[in-house]
């Protein structure tokens, strides 16, 4: 019984980790190759999450939502970074944050607008309902199962488009030199816009997949983008490897620690003072696990190279 | 204009402006302009390591909430002693500056922005999380802080103590910048790798302007947490980071005059866009008119107001 618990928390944690993954792929890859600080990908994570559900309940085809839910956050994603970020790249962090800052309180009202600010579900098909059974007693849902599939495998994908393909090639070569890729006859503004819409994309398809197990309304980014930053600083910038390792720590130890922290400590700790400290403690764990690695490695466990 | 003819007129303009309102009946302004001249104070502070020490920290909000819920926390077990609950706001807003620039001065660029950041979501997660506070409620406080032959219940009063404490931050940040401390805090900021080579090590310039500036947060926040008698941990959210941010900025950082300019600015600004009646939606949804206003700001505003007003430095 105690075993199924950890396991099944476990499995959380890794749904919750490859969440964060999505998120802080486009992130990273926009930092380290742009240098780019943008906050405003939470909001095409959010912009993902309503196409989809506006596009699936107006089709009644789950799969169609999907579709338009990854494709509408990768026009979405290019157009943003043609109309307004493109000028940015050769500013300080400090104006990209504040710029990127404003875009958020435009999406999140926009959204508002359309949409209400009140929380939407979503629905699931019936395929995706339900539970199947891993091993010998141990069950778990279909839909979070699938989304750690899907995450895994956007991971691999992810590795080798980067890492084997001839695009994947001038992506890693703009983030070295972006001025030398230039000179080689590349046209360098198509290729970040290219970059920053598959992040965009990789934003929406997570925001998608979040629609069904968290609440979609206006802001829903934010809270998820301030995890996502933990990752990157976790992970190292620029580093995809960084990425999905740091979101894997994060997806535990953040699951772990709201599941079993309150009860761990009420073995120590009379039951009121763990039932104090234990969600408080839960809520600070990923930040202090943050300010633990930093000390020991300002850079992030996966510095990326260059 | 003049730099001294500059402060004169806005300290006359401040000085008048409650018996002016008073006198058309339109008291209300009082209460805001308090509230505007309470995030003026928090907006120096931050320019202190923003526009000075180049440190681009989006975690300021920590400081309100720090300050605020030493002042609430006092008055949660009746102790309604204003030294005592302003002395602590401001103590332990410092000290929390001290550990959270402890380690993230260590790191530099997106890295320290990101960083300032995440501790000031951890610190709002843990204000939600403690329910002996209000958790995500909050706190409401039966009465104001409590000072000999000062009432804060009189809104005059406290009106101008704002005023005072707003100007004395100005003074204080002003005398540190152009103090041997704050040349050698500029000079890390200009160019580090010569002021390291001159031998000076910027991490106890950069993390003492840190912990004064979280300091004076602190006291923003005891102030705040007085104007709204009220505390939640939305005092912490990290959009009011940004919106401190943004008044810095508004203004002209690195100016003696810019976060007060920034912050009359921003929230004059948001309170004309949220009290919009014709057309309706834009007073219901004014972030929507704001947020391209701050992005166009950002692309071609880059000195602010206090630019308007004074030449470079």
């Amino acid at each position: 019984m105690t075993f199924a618990l950890i396991f099944e928390q476990l499995l959380n944690g890794v749904q919750l980790g490859v969440m964060l993954f999505l998120l802080a792929a486009g992130l990273t890859l926009v930092l380290g190759i742009m240098n780019m600080v943008n906050l405003a990908h939470g909001s095409l994570y959010m912009v993902g999450a309503y196409f989809a559900i506006t596009v699936g309940q107006w089709s009644g085809s789950y799969l169609l939502g999907v579709l338009a839910g990854i494709l509408g956050t990768l026009l979405v994603g290019m157009a943003v970074e043609v109309v307004a970020l493109r000028t940015l790249y050769q500013r300080d962090h400090l104006d990209q944050v504040l710029a990127t800052f404003g875009l958020i309180l435009f999406f999140n009202e926009l959204v508002a607008i359309l949409f209400g600010r009140f929380a939407l579900f979503a629905s699931l098909p019936s395929y995706l309902q339900g539970h199947i059974e891993l091993f010998a007693g141990i069950r778990y849902p279909v839909y979070r199962a699938v989304v750690i599939a899907v995450g895994l495998l956007t991971a691999i994908l992810l590795w080798y488009v980067v890492t084997r393909t001839r695009l994947g090639m001038l992506v890693r070569a703009g983030a070295s030199n972006r001025t030398m890729v230039g000179a080689l006859g590349i046209n360098i503004r198509l290729l970040y816009t290219l970059v920053f819409g598959v992040g965009a994309a990789l934003a929406g398809l997570a925001g998608l997949m979040a629609g069904q197990i968290y609440t979609v309304q206006p802001g829903m980014g934010e809270l998820i983008l301030i995890q996502v930053f933990v990752v990157i600083v976790i992970g190292g910038i620029g580093s995809i490897r960084g990425a999905l390792v740091g979101a894997l720590i994060v997806g535990i130890v953040d699951t772990m620690g709201r599941a079993f922290l309150k009860p761990l400590l009420g073995m120590l700790l009379s039951p009121v003072a763990a039932d104090t400290a234990g969600p408080a403690l839960a809520s600070m764990l990923i930040y202090l696990l943050m300010a633990l690695i930093l000390a020991l490695r300002p850079a992030g466990l996966f510095p990326a190279r260059g | 204009m003049g730099r001294k003819v500059f402060w004169a007129i806005l300290i006359l303009a401040l000085l008048a402006l409650p018996p002016v309102t008073l006198a058309l009946g339109q008291g209300f302004y009082i209460d805001l302009v308090r509230r505007i001249m309470i995030f003026a104070i928090a907006a120096v502070s931050l320019n202190l390591i923003l526009g000075y020490g180049g440190l681009v920290s989006f975690g300021h909000a920590a400081y309100l909430g720090v300050g605020g819920y030493a002042v609430a926390i006092f008055a949660f077990y009746g102790v309604n002693n204003g030294f005592l609950q302003w002395g602590t706001a401001i103590g332990a807003s410092a000290l929390v500056a001290l550990a959270i620039g402890a380690v993230s001065i260590r790191t530099s660029g997106v890295y320290f922005i990101m960083i300032t950041l995440a501790f000031t979501q951890m610190l709002y997660y843990l204000g939600i999380s403690i329910e002996e506070y209000g958790g995500d409620d909050g706190i409401r406080l039966k009465m104001r802080s409590q000072f000999p032959l000062l009432d804060l219940s009189d809104g005059l009063q406290f009106y101008y103590l704002v005023l005072g404490l707003m100007l004395l931050s100005v003074f204080v940040v002003h005398r540190l910048v152009n103090s041997r401390f704050g040349m050698v805090l500029r000079a890390t900021r200009s160019n580090e790798a010569r002021s390291r080579a001159i031998g000076f090590s910027p991490y106890m310039y950069r993390l003492t302007a840190f912990v004064i500036a979280g300091a004076m947060g602190g006291l923003a926040g005891a102030l705040l947490v007085n104007q709204v008698n009220f505390l939640t941990p939305d005092y912490m959210h990290w959009t009011r980071s940004g919106e401190i941010m943004f008044m810095v900025i508004l203004g002209g950082m690195g100016t003696s005059a810019g976060p007060v300019l920034g912050s009359f600015a921003l929230l004059l600004l948001e309170d004309i866009l949220s009290n919009w009646r014709d057309p309706r939606w834009i007073g219901e949804h004014w972030q929507v008119i704001l947020g391209p206003l701050l992005v166009l700001s950002v692309l071609f505003f880059k000195r602010g107001l206090a630019g308007l007003f004074t030449r470079h430095e």
